[in-house]
């Protein structure tokens, strides 16, 4: 809970969302505290990027409410949720770094965009963010040039650029090596370490759930059908929980494939 | 079977008409972005490499399509003058085709080729590769970082592409009908200046900024709205140029209506056989 206030950070409160004929969330009920680390858990496909979506404002829900920090965002329009984004950071799964800017510049988009820093003190920060993510002095390359980690990296550094209360991944180490995930696992550790933000994780990497986690959720066709700590998901015993978390096809889609 | 088909071209109709809304909506939040753009450098510098992108990248096409369409033109009239032993009329026909119409409907249509698509399959892929979602949760309006200074470019330098257009166009019907088929100089030129007048260079001026905005809205608007993966992409990217082909001729018709009415109106007919 917020300490200040006494409500959480987000909450949704009977989140309806379809896509045509599709229903993608069927009812989410969900508060996440700030400060907290969250990680939703789910088959592809499942709507968790979606949920996600839903908490900037990029997506709207058919039916329901979504609060942030006391607020009701669901239905802002996109000048009034400008100031609730400020104060989000988006991991984006495949990074999203514009083609045409320069590390640095994707760095500094944001900070140009919403302060009226000088040009030096971006570069500054710029530097300072790169730092953080482990890659320093990289900021006249372009994105092209990257490694697909780096590119993560780099997101990440630019996510983080305005110090958000929140960052949001989009499934972090989704493509890339086990080496290379665990290194993001340890950044999104250090910065709710050392920003102290809130961290909202959408992944189906178990082992990178298991490493950030406080609190885990999973989404099954459009509900949420667990709500736990990290520790007690190993011993629940519910067979679609446990087949997810242990990685193991059903008897159906083994038979799918004789 | 009969309810369903109904319930088909209900439902396409349906859809036709909320995107065409939604491009009209695109079309607002362009205009309404806009301002800014004019009067802080900060946005008005993006403007500049745009500029470059349509404009000078541009002109070698432009230039050489327009130049071999008016030489074109003289080959095709040539023997039907002849004919009739008028040939050094020929020039009015020449330059009033090339200045009025050739020549802008041709600049247009090369842009609509090499810049509209071009703007389709970048902010397309910028779409699906969640580019724009970034901007956004950024706090910054995709349409004003990037579509108005797409929509700035063209509507300024489409004009002058139509320049240098027409310019090749009238030196080209020139090259072939003097300096080829040995029509005289003078009454050439003389019964150019009888047929083309400011009115006529400017109609096709004036035209070709509203083709310039119409290809970079419908470019950018494709992009925008395109369907996911590759397939997407290219699929936006045909329908972006096949919309502002359609989109341009169209739009030539009702300006030659327009423009010939208020022209009679004005000054009545003028004709290129009579003094």
């Amino acid at each position: 809970m917020n300490e200040s206030t006494g409500h959480p950070l987000v909450e949704f409160r009977d989140v309806h969302k379809r896509f045509g004929s599709l229903v993608v969330l069927d009812g989410i009920n969900l508060k996440i505290a700030s400060g907290e680390s969250i990680v939703i858990i789910g088959a592809s496909g499942s709507g968790k990027s979606v949920l996600l979506k839903h908490i900037v404002g990029l997506l709207k829900p058919d039916e329901g409410e979504v609060w942030f920090d006391g607020q009701r965002i669901d239905t802002m329009g996109e000048r009034q949720l400008m100031e609730i984004r400020k104060q989000c950071g988006f991991l984006f799964q495949m990074g999203a770094l514009f083609d045409s800017l320069t590390v640095g510049e994707n760095i500094g988009f944001p900070i140009q965009e919403h302060t009226h820093k000088s040009a030096a003190e971006v570069r500054r920060i710029v530097a300072q963010r790169l730092a953080m993510v482990g890659l320093p002095g990289i900021e006249g390359k372009m994105p092209a040039e990257l490694s697909g980690g780096q590119r993560k990296r780099v997101a990440l550094a630019r996510a983080i650029a305005l110090e958000p209360r929140i960052i949001l991944y989009d499934e972090p180490t989704t493509g890339l090596d086990p080496i290379r995930a665990d290194v993001i696992n340890e950044l999104i550790l250090k910065l709710h370490r050392e920003l102290h933000t809130t961290s909202v994780t959408v992944t189906h990497d178990m082992n990178s759930a298991f490493k950030v986690a406080q609190r885990i959720v999973m989404l099954h066709e459009g509900k949420l059908i667990v709500d736990a700590a990290p520790h007690e998901i190993q011993n629940i015993q519910d067979p679609i929980v446990r087949r997810f978390v242990l990685g193991e096809a059903d008897e159906r889609e083994l038979a799918a494939l004789q | 079977m009969s309810v369903a088909l109904i319930e088909e071209v209900g439902r396409r109709t349906n859809d036709a008409l909320a995107a065409f809304g939604d491009f009209w909506r695109f079309f607002g939040r362009t205009l309404i972005n806009m301002g800014p753009a004019w009067l802080r450098w900060r946005y008005f510098r993006q403007v500049i490499p745009q500029m470059y992108d349509v404009g000078t990248r541009s002109v070698p096409v432009v230039a050489l399509t327009g130049a071999f369409i008016g030489m074109v033109l003289a080959v095709e009239s040539y023997s039907q003058f002849k004919a009739i032993g008028q040939e050094a009329r020929m020039g009015a026909v020449i330059n009033v085709s090339v200045i009025k119409q050739i020549g802008p409907v041709l600049a247009a249509v090369m842009l609509a080729g090499r810049v509209g698509c071009a703007l389709t399959a970048e902010l397309g892929t910028m779409n699906v590769t969640e580019q724009l979602d970034a901007l956004r949760v950024m706090g910054a309006d995709p349409v004003r970082v990037l579509v108005v200074p797409r929509f700035i470019a063209c509507v300024l330098l489409t004009p002058l592409l139509t320049v240098y257009s027409d310019v090749l166009g009238v030196l080209g019907g020139w090259l072939i009908a003097v300096k080829s088929l040995g029509i005289p100089e003078a009454p050439y030129w003389r019964f150019s200046a009888l047929g083309v007048d400011n009115w006529q260079i400017f109609e096709g001026l004036i035209k070709s900024i509203f083709f310039g905005a119409a290809i970079a809205l419908i470019g950018c608007y494709k992009g925008f709205t395109c369907g996911s993966g590759a397939s997407g992409v290219g699929r936006a990217c045909t329908e972006s140029f096949v919309a502002s082909f359609i989109a341009i001729i169209v739009m030539n018709f009702f300006f030659a209506q327009v423009s010939k009415d208020w022209y009679i109106a004005l000054y009545g007919v003028v004709s290129i056989f009579g003094a």
